[in-house]
């Protein structure tokens, strides 16, 4: 079983959740060998009709407390450019690819989904070239991603507020 | 007339003594050694609280009672805190000390609100922040930028200023924010003892703040 899985995070990416199901994408995903495609929808007007076939399954939920599981399971991830999902797939060492949703503006989570592609880390696109994307991308050249260090803080924050060790 | 005066003199002299007050405190950075830490973190909402529940995570038990302030329509900050705290008991089963609490105060800043009513929503969650950091009275306030952060820091402060107790503030920019701080670090790097980015581009652009690498 092969599986992607897409996450929007807290609010909505309808164009996302469209652009996935489009004829074209879902081509791609079953060419590429995907037999299962799990979506997480948020608080979307888009709500796709689950189904099962021998070949294929689609899932979509709107939330679950933890997407770790699904995470887990899953052999690509396809995210909104939300910096949680983007680092705890990374840190899962999942291949990841983000797309920009273009209709937020001022959005300055592609801050680091920028920072995290140019420093190899993960895919970067927008709906209209998710499907080119997925044809053409190698998810051998992305760059194993170093886990954060919340021990350097805990240090920093004994020190400042003066626990005694 | 002259009643005016004294008022408008009186009004004058308060203004300055608290800014006096408010000078003083933000320079004088005393670190008193203790054994434990009452922490009052502002989670906020979305990716904000994982991304405070990753800082926290490392955190000893001396960081305790821990107090999050969440914003009152985010039922998924508390789920998360709730899940994070149970799995923190049961990785030290050992320590009884009294756990957490989970605060809510409304929504400074729902995404893309008006300026004007950005201001004016913050200025009633500073009211409402007030009397929760009043009763809680924090040693030390955490923050890592979602709106909610700028109303409990501001009450935080004020307590400072008004002698009522020292709040140390620590706020720590989203990992999120490569090259510009967030609406609510442009602000608190002001006001708060420890500012800390995650990037080097912006350590770069705010000299003064503390880089120790990516945290989360």
């Amino acid at each position: 079983m092969k599986c992607v899985f897409v996450t929007v995070g807290t609010t909505s990416f309808d164009d996302l959740i469209a652009c996935v199901l489009a004829r074209d994408c879902l081509q791609t995903i079953k060419s590429l060998g995907y037999n299962r495609l799990v979506l997480q929808i948020g608080r979307g007007k888009v709500v796709p009709e689950p189904f099962s076939t021998e070949s294929f399954t689609l899932d979509v939920y709107r939330y679950k407390d933890s997407l770790k599981e699904d995470l887990e399971k899953a052999d690509l991830v396809i995210s909104h450019a939300g910096a949680g999902s983007c680092l705890e797939t990374l840190e899962k060492r999942k291949p990841l690819v983000v797309v920009i949703n273009e209709k937020l503006m001022n959005n300055h989570q592609l801050e680091l989904a920028k920072q995290l592609h140019k420093d190899g880390h993960l895919f970067y696109c927008t709906c209209s070239t998710l499907p080119g994307l997925l044809q053409s991308m190698d998810l051998s050249t992305l760059k194993c991603f170093p886990p954060g260090q919340p021990e350097k803080f805990s240090a920093f924050l004994d020190k400042v507020v003066g626990l005694q060790k | 007339m002259g009643c005016v005066l004294s008022l408008a003199a009186a009004v004058g002299a308060v203004a300055v003594v608290l800014a006096l007050r408010l000078w003083l405190v933000l320079h004088s950075r005393v670190v008193v050694p203790r054994e434990s830490v009452s922490l009052m973190a502002v989670a906020g909402s979305g990716g904000h609280t994982t991304e405070l529940l990753r800082l926290l995570e490392h955190l000893s038990s001396a960081y305790s009672p821990r107090h999050y302030v969440i914003a009152d329509t985010d039922d998924i900050s508390a789920r998360k805190i709730h899940a994070f705290e149970l799995n923190r008991a049961d990785r030290d089963p050992s320590n009884m000390a009294p756990g957490h609490h989970i605060h809510r105060i409304p929504r400074s800043r729902e995404v893309q609100q008006s300026w004007l009513s950005t201001v004016l929503s913050t200025l009633h969650a500073a009211w409402l922040a007030l009397p929760l950091t009043y009763r809680v009275k924090p040693d030390l306030v955490l923050c890592n930028g979602p709106g909610t952060c700028v109303p409990v820091c501001a009450s935080a402060l004020l307590l400072g200023v008004l002698g009522i107790k020292r709040v140390t503030i620590v706020y720590v920019e989203s990992i999120c924010r490569v090259e510009h701080l967030s609406l609510s670090g442009k602000i608190l790097q002001h006001f708060c003892d420890h500012f800390v980015v995650q990037w080097p581009p912006l350590k770069k652009k705010y000299p003064k703040s503390v880089y120790l690498g990516r945290l989360v």
